[in-house]
């Protein structure tokens, strides 16, 4: 164990590694923002964040050595990203089931927002903002 | 073991660790725990992204068009192109290359520099047309209830992003001069990989709010 870290600790990744791996980060920018371009529906967001997660995890194994390191580290690291899941996963399941147990619409919240006072164009734009929230109501 | 404490005891050693190794390993885990807290604190704004753009769809799609996808991936290019040098840096600190360590470490700043006039520019065409959180809010060109929420949204997520560059900018300059200095050697660089590891997760955050702010299908 002693050894092992040590041997870590001195390890000295090889300057093609760096730079592969930022050609692999460029590469995925690119790829991302073309996706991007097409329509895909729901799988945009989907493709996205999966790429994201993909590039991150580069960043973190490589550039942030936690392929190297001791395992702590990563452990902390997932640890983040487990009680961030539980997070997103638990207040899901309040705020999208909302509309299960009450009525719910969507209304523009005027509440000192300029721009619904602002007196070029209150009309239209409450027109607009009617009419959505008339057809969330139906979605319902 | 305590006399092999006193007879060589490198300057940067504390007195409470019994070695360099144990000393660096401490500090990082201190590092990564701090990184931690960093991901939960901008966890409660990806939250809030994630309820309010379920909650508005077509709004959150809508409104995003406003952002330039150009400006956008050029700061991913240049954030990623900062990671790239300053991981470099530190692996001339460990060859005990320090001239290349530290022109690396001028190009992080530069980049760092370069990221923040990008989004100087971004932010100052947004609050010439009124695109801006809550109250704020005069722009009238984007469809959807409640459009402003989407800025208030982007906002708070870029501006904390940012000021977690511009408290980058500030450790690596810190790092810089110890290097100069020549206080930090492939024995000792502790403050170097941890203010890398810092400017990593700036960096994958970005990589997180680029893709959900200025590229929503």
């Amino acid at each position: 164990m002693e050894n092992k870290n040590h041997a870590a600790e001195h390890h000295i990744i090889p300057l093609k590694t760096y730079l592969s791996v930022g050609a692999i980060l460029f590469f995925l920018t690119a790829v991302t923002v073309w996706v991007a371009q097409i329509n895909l529906g729901g799988w945009n967001a989907v493709v996205a964040v999966s790429i994201a997660v993909v590039k991150a995890s580069f960043v973190a194994l490589i550039y942030m050595h936690l392929k190297y390191d001791n395992k702590i580290y990563s452990v902390i690291f997932l640890t983040a990203l487990v009680f961030l899941a539980i997070f997103i996963a638990l207040t899901m399941f309040d705020t999208v089931n909302r509309g299960h147990i009450y009525e719910t619409t969507n209304k523009p919240i005027n509440k000192n927002a300029r721009i619904y006072d602002n007196p070029v164009i209150p009309d239209s734009l409450a027109v607009k903002a009617d009419s959505l929230s008339e057809n969330n109501r139906e979605d319902n | 073991m305590s006399d092999n404490h006193s007879i060589d005891h490198p300057k940067h050693l504390a007195h409470h660790f019994h070695d360099s190794e144990q000393q660096s390993e401490s500090a990082k885990m201190g590092m990564w725990i701090f990184l931690l807290t960093e991901i939960l604190l901008f966890g409660g704004l990806f939250v809030a992204y994630t309820i309010y753009r379920v909650w508005n769809p077509d709004m959150f799609i809508n409104a995003h068009k406003q952002l330039d996808v150009f400006m956008g991936s050029l700061n991913t290019i240049v954030l990623i192109t900062s990671s790239i040098t300053i991981a470099l840096a530190i692996r001339s600190i460990q060859l005990e290359n320090r001239k290349n360590s530290i022109r690396l470490l001028i190009a992080t700043l530069l980049l760092a520099g370069v990221f923040l006039v990008v989004k100087y520019f971004e932010y100052s065409h947004k609050f010439h047309l009124g695109q801006l959180p809550g109250e704020y809010y005069t722009f009238t060109g984007i469809e959807g209830t409640n459009p402003h929420i989407f800025f208030s949204v982007y906002f708070l997520m870029t501006g904390l992003h940012g000021i977690h560059v511009i408290a980058g900018i500030g450790v690596i300059s810190w790092v810089l001069r110890k290097t100069i200095k020549g206080q930090l050697s492939s024995s000792y660089y502790t403050p170097m990989e941890l203010s890398g590891l810092y400017w990593h997760l700036v960096d994958i955050i970005w990589i997180f709010l680029f893709p959900l702010l200025y590229l929503i299908g």
